[in-house]
């Protein structure tokens, strides 16, 4: 009975594991290439509306971000559920926004200036009135160029 | 000279180095791209300087209108988001030449080295301090969207390409063609006009 002969002391084979790395250093590769990196906190909640004919941001590294909904859940409690302002960090009024055009720009050579961006990302519940405020604003400091944030909906 | 066989370098440890650095990344990061509606906004007029009224003909401008409840005006009768795309089409193309709708114009095309008719259409959009954003970029993305199309027709029509598939070149000589004038026009207060 040679057939039940190596039963029992059969043992497994170690497992290759070298490939491993090459699989997650592709998986790193992916998430590095695709992400970019979070750099404020959001204090508001904001659902972006969507639209179907929205185009991609072309330079990420020359648009600054302006937030406007209301407070996150956590925050309610110290500042109410009024719709905000978001620049940076902090909620703030629409006659900061100067200061935060400026110091944007001062951030940006001098060559890009010319091509900033202001992206606005309101929630969709916000009314006109406080993005009407933040445009006429923009106007006043002259940062032309906007973009309203939307996702982009197939149809 | 005896044949010096150098030892197999340890690469277990790799993998754990690479999670690591996965595991960073897939924190700190985002996923998605941004994407939405670009606008151009007009620069704020000097303030000793007197507002100076733009003359455009009475016919080349289309009013569209958002109120506080969200309902949509074109020109002067109601309208419903849906239908809207269709009327800045024929307000922009204005094919049976009607003497209500915007003239057209000969004008040299930069690039073409041709004439073409263009329209002399401004869409003026307005709304009341009470819309809500959602409402607005609804209507701002079917302008969007009529303007688009309208370029998609004179692309195929001038090129036999969809305009996306032109090279810039040829998307400005279209977008000469079809320019896209949304006009969005001085806040007014609302308080007054509301009765």
């Amino acid at each position: 009975m040679s057939m039940f002969k190596k039963e029992g002391k059969k043992e497994v084979p170690a497992m290759e594991t070298s490939s491993i790395s090459d699989i997650v250093f592709m998986f790193l590769f992916f998430f590095m290439v695709t992400t970019q990196l979070r750099s404020t906190e959001n204090k508001v909640q904001v659902r972006i509306p969507s639209a179907s004919e929205a185009v991609k941001l072309e330079r990420k590294d020359l648009s600054s971000y302006i937030n406007v909904g209301t407070p996150i859940r956590s925050l309610q409690a110290q500042y109410g559920n009024e719709t905000r302002i978001q620049l940076n960090d902090s909620f703030r009024t629409t006659k900061d926004i100067r200061d935060f055009v400026a110091a944007e720009r001062e951030s940006m050579s001098e060559a890009d200036r010319a091509f900033m961006t202001v992206c606005i990302k309101a929630d969709q519940n916000t009314r006109m009135g406080i993005i009407t405020d933040i445009k006429q604003e923009l106007r006043r400091c002259s940062a032309l160029k906007i973009m309203y944030s939307a996702t982009r909906t197939q149809d | 000279m005896g044949k010096r066989s150098t030892p197999g370098l340890n690469t277990s440890s790799t993998a754990d180095i690479a999670f690591l650095l996965l595991c960073y990344f897939l924190m700190t990061s985002t996923m998605g791209s941004h994407t939405g509606l670009s606008r151009r906004l007009p620069p704020m007029p000097d303030e000793n300087q007197k507002a100076q009224e733009q003359k455009v003909n009475r016919r080349n401008i289309i009013l569209v209108r958002i109120n506080s409840q969200d309902a949509l005006f074109a020109g002067t009768e109601p309208i419903d988001v849906s239908q809207l795309k269709d009327k800045i089409k024929i307000f922009l193309t204005n094919p049976t030449n009607l003497p209500n709708l915007p003239e057209k114009k000969m004008e040299d095309i930069k690039g073409l080295g041709e004439k073409r008719l263009v329209s002399q259409g401004v869409i003026s959009l307005q709304n009341d301090r009470g819309t809500s954003y959602q409402a607005y970029i609804a209507v701002q993305n079917e302008l969007v969207k009529a303007v688009n199309e309208l370029r998609d027709e004179a692309a195929m029509a001038e090129f036999g390409r969809t305009f996306f598939a032109l090279n810039e070149d040829q998307q400005d000589i279209i977008k000469a063609m079809v320019p896209q004038q949304i006009s969005e026009a001085e806040p007014k207060d609302v308080t007054k006009k509301r009765r």
